[in-house]
């Protein structure tokens, strides 16, 4: 099984020279640890391209926050621009790749990760227009939930973020890809074997 | 025409009514129109509809506006930082309309170029999509969404001249050019007015066409997550 951190590991092998990318909140923001010698250009959809680490005490500045409006950093290659613009480079696909968290993947790609009805819905934010707009849409997550269940289903149960939209999920189990008719085992985690990720997956596996 | 004014009140005057829609500029916290918010809570004008990506946090920004239930409906696309908007919320005394937050940005920017509604794949196949248009596009799904115009926009700037042309700062740019450009009106409250010829004209970001009226004043630029690492 990987950890948090071999996850994010392996997400960022999805990562190639030039892309430009969008890192969602939690594991997926680990990725950025990881791309190595690859020059990668991570998008902030608050408006912001080239986004850079966190800053030290010294550096914090108010007007300098990223999506998850935490404070951050600018680098040499950095340009900032509006939200409509911003949404535009996404919309318009010129973002390779998004990485993102889920709650539930289904085998066609459909990804659910913004609401569960009856508990506070704070909001898609972005994510509805980044699963729509982008090249490739990776997901990393728990292969299963607290209560053991699959979270890599036949269909969605909770209210979706977008139709047919995950090409690849990276979970602590091993990578899948959809496919026509269902998911593809690509990988499985150190010390996982193809019948543990079949047993822990109630999505078709083809 | 002039166009500054000596307090966020004055800049307001005239321009307030009962049950108008207001855009204001702002992501979290970060280049929010704290003046104007301010004066809107003094003014006590009631049964706002505010479009914006969120709405403060308890007791700032928009938040204040919560606490004396001035606002009747939100538009926004994430709304989580706020414990009284979701008090208000579930009691039914507040109605929120959730936007993608590109739909939301391109609603604002659409509204204020004479778009007056526009196709996108964002939310196709979602609850979102329920009840609006869509159209089939060289075999792809989009849904119609439509453009915004707000009765009052208000929104914060890093400079100005006094012709209101605006340069923003960082990332606080963020919803405040499409939240300016979808008013009838733009309030545009900034760090400092400069003497006009004194911006580069070729760096500025929003032109004084979209903006009506204006004010300078300190802010006190509320940071919403403070992360840092070791020096």
């Amino acid at each position: 099984m990987w950890d948090r951190n071999q996850m994010a590991a392996r997400a960022a092998q999805e990562l190639e020279d030039g892309m430009y990318v969008n890192l969602g909140i939690g594991i997926p923001t680990l990725v950025a640890n990881y791309v190595g010698d690859k020059d990668i250009t991570l998008q902030s959809e608050n408006g912001m391209l080239g986004m850079g680490p966190f800053p030290t005490e010294d550096e914090i500045d108010p007007d300098l926050i990223n999506a998850g409006k935490q404070t951050i950093t600018e680098l040499a290659r950095t340009s900032y621009f509006d939200s409509a613009t911003s949404f535009g480079m996404i919309r318009g696909g010129k973002i390779a790749a998004a990485i993102l968290g889920a709650m539930e993947v289904a085998e066609n790609g459909d990804l659910a990760n913004w609401m569960i009805p009856g508990k506070l819905v704070k909001g898609m934010g972005g994510a509805m227009d980044l699963v729509a707009g982008v090249g490739r849409v990776v997901v990393v997550m728990d292969h299963t939930n607290k209560h053991g269940d699959s979270k890599v289903l036949k269909s969605c149960t909770l209210p979706l973020t977008g139709k047919a939209v995950v090409d690849r999920i990276i979970t602590n189990l091993g990578v899948l890809d959809v496919v026509p008719g269902g998911l593809k085992i690509v990988e499985c985690a150190d010390g996982v074997t193809e019948d543990d990720l079949r047993n822990a997956t109630e999505a078709t596996i083809v | 025409m002039k166009k500054v004014y000596s307090t966020a009140t004055e800049a307001l005057e005239g321009l307030l009514s009962d049950g108008m829609t207001i855009a204001a500029g702002g992501f979290g916290l970060c280049g929010i129109p704290e003046l104007l918010i301010d004066a809107l809570v003094d003014s006590g004008v009631k049964d706002l509809t505010i479009a914006s990506n969120n709405c403060g946090v308890d007791g700032f920004g928009l938040g204040k506006l919560l606490d004396t239930k001035q606002i009747r409906k939100m538009m926004s696309s994430y709304v989580g930082e706020n414990a009284e908007f979701m008090r208000q919320y579930l009691s039914g005394e507040l109605e929120l309309e959730f936007n993608p937050q590109g739909t939301l940005a391109e609603r604002m920017r659409a509204g204020g170029c004479g778009i007056p509604g526009f196709y996108t794949k964002t939310g196709v196949g979602t609850v979102i999509a329920d009840g609006k248009e869509s159209k089939e596009f060289d075999g792809q799904d989009y849904i119609l969404e439509r453009g915004i115009v707000a009765d009052l926009s208000i929104v914060k700037a890093w400079k100005a001249d006094d012709t209101g042309n605006l340069v923003f700062r960082k990332t606080a740019r963020n919803f405040n050019p499409p939240a300016a450009m979808c008013g009838k009106v733009c309030v545009a409250e900034v760090e400092e007015i400069v003497p006009r010829g004194s911006l580069d004209p070729d760096t500025i970001h929003l032109p004084g066409i979209y903006v009506h009226r204006l004010i300078q004043g300190d802010h006190e630029k509320r940071i919403e997550q403070r992360t840092i690492r070791e020096a």
